[in-house]
């Protein structure tokens, strides 16, 4: 994987570095035609520390936009220029972050894509406002990214807010089609990053018309080695449902100590849930997997180039996650901001993404909208794992199964 | 539950006893990396910072042994134990020893070094991905009635007392057990009564690679290898060092399971977050109230 990156990045560069020799040579101009030539876009993500599959598959779903791109023959209202990835490690902190951001202004990039985590896309989104350089949140699902007023930030995929709603709208619906066996559910959430704070108030606001108790909700550190007492608890409590709202590594350790602690609700029905909806999760423990529903970022199933992409990302012996086709997509969305603005001025990228009306995501979204930086057309789906699939079930217009609940024992 | 002001949650008791047991599992796991750590210190006094990279390494190597050649990572041991011994005698014959002249703080910032460019190196040739061993015992064991124990644990508690237990043999019955604990009491003495202190250096630093070399055995089939994965344990470790005394095998054991019980019992009362500042809290209390740790001695060991 690291070595895919690797190539593709020193193939980029020479290819850069070749065409800007190219033209110092032809025309004799000094080294600064070399930046005409190619317009420089900062790909942010931590890549190592505890973050670190998901955000090496952020910069993987970027990278591939990038070289779809410059394939395609580069941003054409620039005269073609090619678009040159700057890489940046936040090693998942978010000061790391934000010094990297620091570096990416030094280069003199045009626009920013990243930083997967809520808390370090805080931190980045906020370097990058100091220069002005618009940054595209690819990720980041916390609802404090796109509410402090920063005019660079922008979200094209759905905040926690809208996912939350979203997810409590689908499990009623889907609840009730079941004959509504749900009266109490437990919410198990990461506290560290913040991406659900306000989480419980969401939920119990959406369930409690319909008779359903939140009874309990069990908060976690992120990286958490260890589930063993959350399901304890949980055992004791004995909920219909339980909610787990968490990262990727959490969600592989919690719904495995479930199966371990032989701990078995009617459904495990996860807000963005990490693993849930992971192909990677189902190909190594497929039944711990089995079941389980996910509200989360999702890729528009019955879209042609959604389902090319993931087939290239498999081809390149990588997971299709909700990582590599958010990053795929804020690169696209950032790369046809460029393209309407003409210029690689960073206050005229900003303009051109504030105003974007782009309608060629893979995503199954409305129209492009952005207010305050976030895209109103966003929205999430949700999936179920069923036998080696991982099925969307809700909402109708792109379900391709219907959803299995209560789970069999 | 009232508990210095603060209303604490009630839960019933086969929930506090299924998480105080789940904190003999996990101090377990603790003692066993603790061990390595203890021995290394009692004898060479230094401080090995490149452990948790060494324990990282052997979870690598009882990886690969289970995805390239199907090897149960139990059986492993049989190749990792030899293979950490042998790496961590060159390891302190030829680079540690070496680079160090005889000077603790220097074989301090050699082992640091070691662990940079283990770690880094691992980030470069395996990547960052998590890497799962599966087993097909993975979800069988014993019903405690509290709560479920797996084979996996059961085999890590298990492990982890019978290394002890070998550990503390072999250092009372064979010569070269006897040669370690002369070496760490009275270097000059050992010297003059002919013992080779360099070779007694090598190997017990071979000998706390090959128990975290086993240690990455049992951990394999639990916890998923990464790069930072050392560290998770490591850290801790340290703690269980000196809390059972520096250099105690005992003690480490003994420490272990009390940082684990504790850590377990205060993530139930004070929430998983604020629950682990309870290890702190006990840590700073036994140093206060016996400043060598629980077994500790003057001369540190036991």
């Amino acid at each position: 994987m690291a070595k895919d990156i690797t190539t593709t990045t020193r193939r980029t560069f020479i290819r850069n570095a070749a065409g800007g020799a190219v033209a110092v040579g032809a025309l004799g101009l000094p080294m600064v035609a070399r930046a005409a030539a190619a317009v420089k876009v900062g790909i942010v993500h931590p890549v190592t520390g505890w973050a670190q599959y998901s955000g090496s598959q952020c910069r993987a779903g970027a990278m591939m936009a990038v070289d779809e791109i410059n394939a395609a023959g580069g941003i054409k209202s620039l005269g073609g220029a090619m678009i040159e990835p700057v890489l940046g490690d936040a090693q998942s902190k978010p000061e790391v972050g934000a010094a990297e951001v620091e570096k990416m202004a030094e280069a003199g990039v045009s626009a920013i894509v990243g930083a997967y985590a809520s808390n370090i896309s805080l931190a980045t989104t906020q370097a990058a406002a100091k220069y002005g350089i618009p940054h595209v949140v690819d990720v980041g699902v916390s609802d404090k990214i796109v509410s402090r007023g920063l005019t660079n930030t922008f979200r094209f995929g759905p905040g926690f807010g809208a996912i939350t709603k979203a997810g409590v709208a689908s499990f009623l619906a889907i609840n009730e089609a079941a004959g509504s066996p749900t009266k109490t559910v437990a919410i198990v959430n990461e506290e560290t990053t913040g991406f659900g704070a306000g989480i419980a108030g969401i939920m119990t606001k959406g369930l409690e018309p319909a008779g359903i108790e939140v009874v309990e909700v069990l908060s976690h550190p992120t990286p958490n080695k260890d589930f063993r007492n959350i399901v304890l608890k949980l055992k004791e409590i004995d909920p219909d449902v339980v909610i787990p709202s968490h990262y990727y590594n959490e969600g592989v350790l919690f719904l495995r100590t479930l199966q371990r602690q032989k701990v078995t609700p009617k459904a495990i029905y996860s807000v963005l849930g990490g693993a849930s909806s992971q192909y990677r999760f189902l190909a190594e423990f497929p039944d711990a997997a089995q079941y389980v529903m996910d509200c989360n970022h999702w890729f528009d199933p019955k879209n042609p180039a959604a389902l090319a992409l993931k087939k290239k990302t498999e081809d390149a012996g990588l997971f299709y996650s909700y990582e590599v086709f958010l990053a795929y997509t804020a690169m696209m969305f950032t790369a046809d901001a460029m393209e309407r603005a003409g210029s690689a001025d960073r206050e005229a990228i900003t303009e051109a993404m504030a105003s974007s009306t782009w309608s060629g995501s893979i995503m199954p979204y409305g129209p492009t909208k952005m207010e305050n930086g976030q895209n109103t057309g966003a929205r999430p789906l949700v999936m179920q794992v069923q036998g080696d699939r991982i099925n969307v079930i809700h909402p109708p217009e792109y379900a391709e199964a219907e959803a299995i609940f209560p789970r069999p024992m | 539950m009232e508990f210095f002001g603060l209303t604490l949650p009630s839960y019933g008791w086969e929930t506090v006893l299924g998480s105080a047991v789940s904190g003999v599992f996990l101090g377990a796991i603790y003692a066993l990396v603790a061990l390595g750590l203890t021995l290394i210190y009692g004898v060479l006094h230094i401080i090995n910072f490149a452990h948790g990279a060494l324990l990282m390494l052997g979870m690598y190597g009882v990886f690969f042994l289970w995805k390239l050649a199907g090897i149960d990572p139990y059986l492993a041991m049989l190749i990792v134990v030899p293979g950490g011994f042998a790496l961590g005698y060159l390891l302190q014959r030829f680079v540690i020893g070496k680079a160090s002249h005889g000077r603790d703080e220097i074989i301090l910032l050699v082992t640091l070094g070691l662990s940079i460019v283990i770690e880094n190196g691992a980030l470069f040739f395996f990547s960052a991905t998590e890497r799962s061993v599966l087993v097909p015992y993975d979800l069988d064991g014993i019903d405690l009635g509290v709560t479920y124990a797996v084979w996996p644990e059961i085999a890590a508690l298990a492990g982890s007392l019978a290394i002890t237990g070998a550990l503390w043999l072999f250092m009372m019955r064979t010569d070269t057990g006897r040669a370690i604990r002369a070496v760490a009491r009275e270097r000059r003495g050992a010297q003059l009564v002919g013992i080779n202190v360099d070779h007694i250096f090598a190997v017990t630093f071979g000998l706390g690679t090959a128990i975290v070399a086993a240690a990455a055995s049992l951990l394999a089939p639990t916890y998923p290898v990464h790069p930072q994965i050392g560290n998770l344990f490591v850290l801790i470790a340290f703690t269980v060092v000196v809390l059972g005394g520096m250099g105690s095998f005992v003690g480490a054991l003994v420490g272990g399971f009390l940082i684990g019980i504790t850590e377990q019992l205060g993530r139930l009362y004070m929430g998983e977050s604020l629950g682990v500042i309870t290890v702190s809290v006990i840590f700073i209390l036994v140093l206060l109230l016996r400043p060598t740790g629980l077994f500790g001695q003057r001369s540190g060991q036991g």
